[in-house]
């Protein structure tokens, strides 16, 4: 699974946490630390696994299984809300700047 | 506002970060609003790459919420490209307009780059009225135009009522207006001074009589029992409150570079040509003069009955002289609204009256209920 930050959100780091907007209907969430750093590091290219591997167990004292649940659960959970893209494929999303000459809506969710 | 967001605001408060700023893009106008405070003409407007370096600035210090204000912003050729580059850097956005120049094309844009809301400034429902104050023929049909574009592209859309002498029987219309269009509505009953400090504007403010009237009318107000009732006792622990977010967790950039507390405070701060934005916001001398101030600290207003709920600006005072003196205009606000004169007000008066034979005294300790939802209710009639 591949995860990307959608270019459709208002998002600033408060503190620890991170504070995000969706375009979509303005509900606004705040993500703590470590649903933080999988936020941070969903670029779209990189597997779901290998953040969870590199960026969450090498962190946090936590069996990778579990971690792989919660962030899958995480990630399918912040993708509902459309501030998440998810697929079984690397996610290219366009720079905000591209959006208008798009005819199609960005990659969508595919899971 | 959310309870998360109110929330977030405290969280920056305490972290030092400014959450919200507004940036003017231009003071020029394609209205001549008869209240406006703004010199219109440019005297050397940011370019675009210094505004672009000034977003940036901006979003590493972690201002999270940004107004794109004016003068009117879409006379700036290079609108959308500065409003692409903020997107791009997460801000979420909100727009100042008076939506002249909005067409589809630009709603469609506009939708595409998820600004959170765009706010245009409707001042009646009736063309002779509106037209007149914008000083500009036709100008109400088109921003009622650009309104609907703006709604068939699903956007939210806050018709802005500012209330003078010359539309302050028309708030209905302007409401109603508002709820055909589906845009929501706010009215705000102060005409502020010139930035310039020229206070000729502040004539056209409506008055007690009407702004009594507006106070209690319960289509606004809710219960305009609770609204109007006198103030509760000040509580000590409320001394010790902040007056408002300016300086605090909230600033203003004006279109050269000036760095203000906040729109209607024109106290300078520095210039982000000159100094990066984290620097001004973190070291300059007036910013942590501004913070400093407490409610206790105030003259007047800290032996005020009306001290806790007075709506005070501390932009307002410093404009009348004093950022630790009162705001006459919300002192006015809370006489039309309670019938209790302020502190402010009373010394006004006994300097001006030619005969002291009768004394006016303050009533001392007022009881009452407290006012649980005058927060909102304030916020509701945008005071």
């Amino acid at each position: 699974m591949y995860v990307a930050r959608s270019p459709r959100i208002a998002a600033r780091m408060l503190g620890e946490e991170m504070l995000v907007m969706s375009g979509h209907d303005s509900t606004l969430f705040t993500l703590n630390p470590t649903a933080t750093i999988l936020w941070q590091a969903a670029d779209g290219s990189t597997p779901l696994n290998e953040i969870v591997e590199q960026r969450i167990c090498s962190e946090f004292e936590v069996k990778p299984e579990d971690a792989m649940r919660d962030a899958e659960e995480l990630a399918e959970d912040l993708a509902k809300h459309g501030i998440l893209l998810i697929a079984e494929q690397p996610i290219s999303t366009q720079p905000i700047s591209k959006l208008a000459a798009a005819t199609q809506e960005p990659v969508e969710a595919k899971r | 506002m959310s309870a998360l967001l109110r929330e977030m605001g405290e969280r920056a408060l305490r972290l030092g970060v400014p959450f919200s700023a507004q940036l003017d893009l231009t003071y020029r106008c394609n209205e001549q609003c008869v209240h406006c405070y703004l010199d219109h003409d440019d005297h050397g407007e940011m370019t675009t790459a210094e505004i672009k370096n000034l977003l940036k600035e901006m979003a590493e210090a972690g201002v999270f919420i940004l107004t794109f204000s004016g003068g009117e912003i879409f006379l700036r050729k290079d609108f959308f490209e500065i409003l692409e580059y903020a997107r791009s850097l997460t801000f979420c956005i909100k727009l100042k307009t008076n939506a002249v120049l909005i067409r589809e094309a630009q709603a469609a844009r506009l939708r595409e780059l998820e600004v959170q809301s765009v706010q245009i400034s409707i001042y009646s429902h009736r063309p002779e009225v509106h037209d007149a104050i914008t000083k500009v023929k036709g100008s109400l049909r088109r921003s009622i135009t650009a309104i609907r574009f703006l709604k068939s592209q699903g956007l939210k859309v806050i018709m802005a009522n500012v209330l003078m002498k010359e539309n302050m029987q028309d708030y209905h219309g302007v409401r109603a207006l508002a709820e055909e269009l589906g845009a929501e509505y706010t009215l705000d009953p102060t005409i502020t001074p010139m930035m310039d400090g020229n206070r000729s504007t502040v004539e056209l403010n409506a008055g007690e009589s009407a702004l009594r009237e507006l106070f209690r009318d319960e289509f606004f107000v809710g219960n305009a029992e609770e609204f109007c009732a006198p103030p509760p006792p000040v509580e000590t622990e409320s001394l010790s409150s902040l007056p408002c977010s300016a300086g605090h967790t909230a600033c203003y950039v004006s279109p050269y570079g000036e760095f203000y507390p906040c729109v209607q405070f024109p106290l300078s701060c520095g210039n982000v040509r000159q100094q990066r934005f984290i620097d001004i916001w973190r070291n300059s001398e007036q910013l942590k003069e501004v913070r400093s101030i407490r409610l206790k600290d105030l003259s007047g207003c800290s032996q005020c009955a009306h001290g806790t709920t007075c709506t005070r600006c501390p932009g307002l005072a410093f404009m009348e002289g004093n950022m630790r003196g009162p705001s006459t205009a919300d002192c006015e606000k809370s006489f039309a609204r309670t019938g209790i004169p302020s502190v402010n007000l009373l010394a006004k008066k006994e300097k001006s009256s030619p005969s002291r034979l009768v004394q006016i005294q303050l009533v001392p300790a007022i009881t009452g209920n407290r006012l649980s939802g005058m927060a909102t209710v304030a916020t509701a009639v945008g005071l």
